[in-house]
């Protein structure tokens, strides 16, 4: 197969970016679309000239680092990862615009990759439960349904690509920040902080320059993980009842020893 | 040589761990923040051991090369994770999990070692559910488990076919818990370069920062090595891209000795290959072989589609040979037996280097409900990337190389040769011998992670330390040897990608150091894997610019380590004339074409000194008191 790609280069995030024409050809329609920008890459090494930065691991789809908008959507057309969309999902002699993700919160690193740093501080505020190693009690001292599991489960495959912020056009985080307060909140481990960990993860969403929710539901459309727009009615319901709960709130720092 | 002396506490197998947590030595609370420890790595073992370590109140240092701790390759990990609760009433027992463990491992392991990992696994289910971890449940709510290969009981747990995320998102809460409580620095794309030596002890390490290229020195009283394993060197494997073996290798250069390197082990289930510039392979849970049937067409070039070829005329190659085990058979023998099938020319799909996997007779006995509610995730991924429906046909499958059981040589308290240093989870080479069973890499990082380094690091931490600044000379030499590396690398001024050269190396150890192994080819190997070194150092190519984001710069001097490495495991394979586990030489095979071991001469660990072309081996004898050393048997 043969394509024409316009892909994003930009040097570093300060600098104005530009899109580049390349042209690739002889490529195996099973080739995932990084195994084609790989060979593009190998190209340009040997012409001697930059190579596209853009970022990938476990290319299973799992680890979400890849993280490539391509013709206009994050992670492409199919609604998997970047590495999981493959050369014949795409017609032959195609046009192919490849951007990274877009958001205010992401700047650029170089070309294609950015920096998503602004979530692992989401998951600092409250995305845990503060357990430290040591002896634990017996899990089947405190069952939990398969139905509640189920559903526990469901938000947990969150992968953490930041697609959905990405794609919304407010550039909100609600369904990675959704996904993880729904995992840890209907689990009866994650009751005691319940109400501290909604609102320190929503505070720092605010803090970090995420926009907010007005249900336009592009978040959840391209999830790799088809994680369910539900859970953002789960993160405005917890939300709500904990700023209306007159429960004296802990000091995070405090519950944090 | 030497004989090395791995330090196991006195005292009967089942009390060796309780001996040494109480005769420890111990820092009290108020001095714990003026301890510092660095970290390198951040999956299962990295992130649960800075955690951990953090919790207690030392000062940690956390890096990763990836954009967050979270995408390390433990991610990746399906299956499950083993433990001896018993919980499916079969009288499963710590020693049950101790015994499969030493013989899937084909009587290679350290007997101290893998019956404390079965003593702590138990914990470790208890302390992943406390971090809301969310394993399978039975209808009354109580946790489900399942059976895995090389075992007759059910000690898997599991959570879907994602264990190794949901356990690694637990740990990586828990890291991101300590950071929140100030206890863990944690530094993204940032990657290790060396270690920093200082009379003889670990005080340190050189890294890269990968956004800004700056080489940035961090001074330690301890520095945990959790890199994860090597198997990238095959370059097709089932690890990440970014997997590598820099921090070991450049740990061995320093000091550390560098175990059972040739210990390797190939998957059997993974998605066969398809094209020359596929980048990687993907695993299929070992799971799968809990209810799929693993068989080719009895008839050799048999194109019928498979639906229609008859029983009679397909050969469920493990079933008949290992009545016992079936298609649950350990991952070294069903690997050893796929390859079987296809050199004889029964291979099925495009190359031939096909098994089919299929699940007729478990969709006809169970419904399409209960497998899809038991695999689901997993028939969506391989009908995603192959095109095909498992529900409707069978997969196709092939070993791929997917795990080290090899790494730096530790004793019992995972401490390197290098004092100061310590290696856990895949990083290290203790607890798995020559093969490794499924579901048992999670419960070892996490075992070395919660539960062993925090205590084994918080001993060598007792020992008064005088304080160590990154001034100091040796941080200097240190520096200055990885700057010239880097600026070797870039002086190359080539015109080929290390991708390429990867490929090339690759190929030749797959070939030839892989699923079976002789005296001749591993020399043709040694000196072809020179010749591409050679090339590589001639002709490579990387972007200009060492001082900022250079992905190509990256990739090259992961390859060169690659390089070295290589040279070492053949040279291991070379020396071990006797086929175990993972390590199969065709001059060493019982009449039916099993592994046959040596146990008068082979009986031991092989751990190597680093001498460039001429490494130097010392030996660490194995000696079994609680197991009878026998033939392994799964018929």
């Amino acid at each position: 197969m043969k394509f024409t790609l316009e892909i994003w280069r930009q040097f570093e995030d300060s600098e104005e970016g530009r899109f580049e024409t390349f042209k690739v050809d002889g490529i195996n329609p099973d080739a995932s679309f990084l195994e084609m920008l790989d060979q593009l890459n190998e190209r340009l090494s040997h012409e001697k000239k930059r190579t596209i930065a853009f970022d990938s691991d476990c290319r299973e789809g799992i680890c979400g680092a890849c993280s490539l908008v391509i013709d206009g959507t994050p992670h492409g057309p199919q609604q998997v990862t970047s590495c999981q969309t493959y050369m014949r999902d795409f017609i032959d002699g195609q046009t192919i615009k490849v951007e990274p993700f877009r958001a205010n919160t992401f700047p650029v690193i170089r070309d294609l990759a950015v920096d998503r740093g602004a979530l692992d501080r989401v998951i600092q505020a409250g995305g845990y439960i503060s357990t430290t190693t040591g002896p634990q009690p017996e899990p089947n001292s405190m069952p939990v349904s398969p139905e509640i599991q189920e559903r526990a489960m469901d938000a947990a495959i969150c992968i953490g690509c930041g697609a959905c912020v990405a794609a919304c056009p407010n550039g909100a985080a609600m369904l990675f920040t959704g996904a993880k307060v729904t995992h840890l909140n209907i689990l009866p481990q994650g009751q005691p902080e319940r109400e501290s960990r909604v609102i320190g993860m929503v505070e720092q969403m605010d803090q970090e320059g995420f926009g907010g929710c007005t249900n336009y539901g592009e978040c959840s459309r391209v999830c790799p993980q088809e994680i369910s727009i539900d859970v953002i009615g789960m993160l405005n319901r917890e939300y709500r009842k904990a700023k209306m709960s007159k429960k004296p709130k802990p000091d995070r720092a405090m519950t944090t020893q | 040589m030497t004989l090395l002396d791995p330090n196991i506490p006195d005292g009967p197998i089942d009390s060796k761990w309780r001996t040494w947590l109480d005769q420890h030595s111990l820092v009290g609370p108020r001095n714990r923040a003026g301890k510092n420890v660095i970290v390198i790595g951040t999956g299962l073992a990295g992130s649960s051991a800075a955690a951990s370590l953090g919790a207690q109140g030392f000062k940690v240092k956390s890096f990763c090369f990836q954009d967050t701790p979270r995408r390390a390759h433990s991610i990746a990990a399906q299956g499950g994770i083993n433990a001896a609760k018993d919980y499916a009433n079969e009288g499963d027992s710590i020693h049950r999990l101790f015994y499969d463990t030493i013989k899937g491992g084909d009587f290679r392991s350290r007997e101290a070692n893998v019956w404390r990992l079965a003593e702590l696994s138990a914990n470790i289910i208890d302390q992943a559910v406390a971090q809301g971890v969310p394993f399978n449940r039975e209808y009354g709510g109580s946790l489900a488990t399942r059976s895995f290969g090389g075992v007759l009981v059910q000690r898997t747990f599991y959570t879907r076919g994602q264990t190794g995320q949901q356990l690694l998102l637990g740990a990586y809460s828990a890291l991101e818990h300590q950071v929140a409580a100030g206890n863990v620095t944690v530094y993204n794309r940032h990657e290790m370069q060396d270690v920093v030596v200082i009379d003889g002890e670990a005080r340190g390490v050189i890294v890269r920062n990968l956004i800004t290229g700056e080489i940035e020195r961090h001074a330690a009283d301890a520095v945990v090595l959790a890199s994860g394993g090597y198997t990238n060197v095959y370059y097709l494997s089932t690890n990440a891209m970014g997997s590598n073996v820099t921090a070991t290798w450049r740990a061995h250069k320093r000091g550390a000795y560098f175990a059972n390197p040739c210990y390797t082990q190939i998957h059997p289930t993974c998605i066969p290959q398809t094209g020359e510039y596929q980048s990687k392979l993907t695993l299929m849970s070992e799971s799968l072989r809990n209810d799929g049937r693993i068989w080719v067409p009895r008839k050799g070039g048999d194109d019928r589609p498979p639906a229609e070829i008859p029983d009679a005329e397909r050969y469920y190659y493990l079933e008949e040979r290992y009545p016992a085990f079936g298609n649950l058979a350990p991952r070294d023998i069903a690997s050893r037996a796929a390859k079987v099938v296809c050199d004889d020319g029964l291979g099925v799909g495009g190359t031939g280097r096909g098994v089919f996997l299929d699940f007729r007779d478990a969709i006809a006995d169970q419904g399409k409900d209960a497998i899809e509610r038991k695999y689901g995730n997993l028939f969506e991924m391989y009908h995603r990337i192959t095109g095909d429906d498992p529900y409707e046909t069978p997969m196709m499958i092939y070993p791929a190389p997917h795990y080290a059981m090899g790494g730096l040589w530790v004793d019992y308290e995972l401490q390197t040769t290098i004092p100061g240093l310590f290696a856990i989870g895949e990083a290290n080479f203790s607890d798995h011998g020559a093969n490794r069973l499924g579901a048992s890499a999670l419960m070892q990082c996490l075992a070395d992670g919660y539960f062993i380094a925090p205590h084994t690091v918080t001993n060598h931490l007792a020992k008064n330390h005088d304080p160590v600044s990154t001034s100091d000379s040796a941080f200097d030499q240190v520096e200055n040897d990885v700057r010239g590396h880097i600026q070797e690398l870039m002086d190359v001024g080539g015109s080929t990608s290390a991708q390429a050269f990867h490929r090339e190396m690759g190929h030749v150890m797959l070939d030839k150091c892989g699923m079976s192994r002789t005296a001749e080819g591993l020399d043709e190997a040694l000196t072809e894997v020179r010749r591409i070194k050679g090339e590589f150092w001639s002709d490579l190519r990387v972007d200009p610019g060492d001082e900022e984001f250079n992905q190509s710069l990256e990739y090259a001097n992961r390859v060169s380590d690659f390089f070295e490495l290589a040279e070492l495991m053949i040279q291991d394979a070379r020396r071990r004339e006797e086929s175990c586990g993972g390590h199969f030489r065709e001059e060493h095979q019982t009449e039916d074409g099993e592994a046959l071991r040596d146990d008068d001469h082979f009986a031991k660990v092989t751990a190597w000194e680093y001498g460039g072309e001429s490494p130097v081996p010392h030996d660490e004898g194995l000696t079994y008191n609680e197991v009878k050393l026998a033939t392994r048997s799964y018929k």
